[in-house]
């Protein structure tokens, strides 16, 4: 198998485990999105040298997974794919700010490496979050859940459409890149001139299956409005399950606990 | 129902970039009749169907349907009548579930819910589909696929069936069962088709395109068994009208059955 096509089948493992049934798959979309969403605030709300108050929040993506059913192993892989983007954002940090602010035992600790950490621990915290989210709710009841929460109405039909025909334009990808390999050989054919006009082969393709669509829109009454009969029902373990996490995460935000921890043991210790 | 007449006059159409697809087609469709319309590759065929539910507009002539010409004021009520079936069931299906997918049409008529979901329950049941109405489009067979593409269409309760292609890419079982099911629809048909059987199991007459004109219109087995026609249009004489290899008798000129 291509790497495309590896993908496109761990595209549709996630999909899969999203139709899984659970306590959590059970749950409210709005309640799991809302979550999700106060979750990532309280993250991104740290400061650019906190690593340590940050940990706990790790409470909820795992909490979440081991009770939706989703291993550790689906959630991992899809963090690495997603992860050269954070590796590299940071990268600079410990080349740029030299200043030291800690020492451990005799190795001094500069700024820059203190704020890349944390900038690699804000994004396994929301990345996974946010797969765990995807992992346990269909991804049409995600959107679903984000229109009721106020996103408009035209968003979500894009969401909803470009969900819809992932799966289909990577099998087109998949098909192309197939046919010049199989007349391709050594190098030749294989440069960057060819993958160039097939990007922009396949954007014109795209275009045309576009109009095709809105085509098979229109001849079914299409206005502008996708209804959907699709009815969502929150219920008092909804609430409790937003409340119960939303208190959590603002004391963990509030609170720095491993400190807290910390100086305890040390009280106890000494 | 009304008379759900198609009348297609003096039809000419030129795509932006010169093409000319279609040049003066005319010709008329009665209530409940069942029309293949065959050509080969770029004969105008799917041109021709764009027009029946206007989504394209005539560069000069008129259709009709049921007497009401199809323009822009007249695009929502036409639209309601002519159910059309396109080739790719990818372009059909874009709703996340098959369920969704057939409501979509109905819901758009603005029915009650219930309507519209007794409506699709129907549909789905009318293909044999039901089982599949929570399973994604993306997860579906070619064959189930097709067959939602048409339970999305019977849905809106059209009176005016168009497909295009509807036995592209199918294998001989699912073919089989499609043409099956598409005899037992009543509404009158146009069904653009390069498979000959099909269109000699399902259709009594025939419309032959070649090059953007109609140049036969007439019973189907009277058409396929003239090969200088078929010659010229680019097509051949269906299996079932051959020759038989063994004993020399044209196959079904006698008893009249097609071959299956």
């Amino acid at each position: 198998m291509s790497t495309l096509e590896q993908g496109l089948y761990e595209l549709g493992r996630l999909d899969q485990a999203a139709c899984a049934d659970t306590p959590v798959h059970r749950l409210d979309p709005r309640a799991k999105v809302i979550t999700t969403l106060v979750f990532i605030v309280c993250i991104v709300s740290f400061g650019k040298y906190d690593v340590l108050p940050m940990l706990p929040f790790m409470v909820f993506p795992i909490a979440l997974a081991s009770e939706g059913g989703l291993s550790f192993g689906l959630i991992g892989k899809r963090l690495l794919i997603a992860a050269p983007f954070a590796v590299f954002v940071g990268i600079f940090n410990p080349l740029l700010d030299r200043e030291i602010v800690a020492h451990i035992g005799s190795i001094a600790i500069s700024g820059g490496w203190v704020s890349y950490a944390s900038i690699l621990a804000r994004f396994v915290l929301t990345v996974s979050a946010a797969l765990v989210l995807i992992g346990t709710t269909r991804f049409n009841d995600v959107v679903l859940a984000l229109q009721r929460i106020g996103m408009p109405e035209v968003l979500a039909t894009q969401l909803l459409l470009l969900y819809r025909y992932i799966f289909v334009l990577a099998e087109e990808v998949m098909r192309m890149s197939r046919a010049r390999t199989l007349r391709s050989f050594g190098d030749r054919g294989m440069g960057m001139r060819v993958y160039i006009q097939m990007l922009g082969q396949l954007l014109l393709r795209t275009f045309a299956r576009a109009e095709r669509i809105y085509a098979a829109m229109l001849g079914r009454g299409f206005t502008g409005q996708v209804r959907s009969g699709r009815r969502l029902v929150f219920t008092a373990r909804d609430a409790v399950f937003i409340l119960g996490w939303c208190g959590a995460f603002l004391a963990f935000r509030l609170l720095n606990i491993p400190l807290l921890l910390g100086s305890v043991v040390m009280r106890l210790g000494s | 129902m009304s008379h759900h007449t198609i009348d297609v006059d003096a039809l000419g159409f030129t795509y932006p970039d010169g093409t000319c697809a279609l040049d003066g087609v005319s010709f008329h469709i009665g209530h409940g009749e069942s029309i293949a319309l065959v050509g080969a590759n770029g004969a105008g065929k799917s041109t021709l169907l764009m027009h029946l539910n206007g989504l394209l507009s005539p560069c000069s002539g008129t259709v009709g349907i049921g007497g009401t010409p199809v323009t822009k004021g007249t695009l929502p009520d036409i639209r309601k009548t002519v159910g059309m079936v396109f080739q790719d069931p990818d372009d059909q299906l874009f709703m996340p579930t098959v369920l969704e997918d057939v409501s979509f049409g109905p819901a758009n008529l603005g029915l009650p819910e219930a309507d519209v979901l007794r409506r699709a329950t129907e549909a789905l049941d009318r293909v044999g589909a039901l089982k599949l109405k929570d399973r994604p489009p993306y997860r579906l067979s070619g064959g189930e696929k097709r067959a939602v593409s048409i339970a999305t269409v019977l849905a809106m309760n059209p009176s005016v069936l168009v497909m295009d292609e509807p036995s592209s890419n199918l294998d001989p079982r699912a073919r089989r069962r499609l043409i099956e099911l598409l005899a037992t629809f009543e509404h009158t048909k146009i069904i653009a088709t390069h498979d000959l059987d099909l269109a000699l199991d399902l259709c009594e007459r025939t419309i032959v395109l070649h090059e953007g004109r109609v140049v036969a219109d007439g019973a189907t087995r009277e058409i396929f068994t003239d090969d200088a026609l078929l010659e010229a249009s680019a097509l051949e004489r269906p299996a079932g009208l051959r020759v038989c290899p063994e004993c020399g008798n044209a196959a079904g000129g006698t008893s009249g059955a097609a071959y299956t």
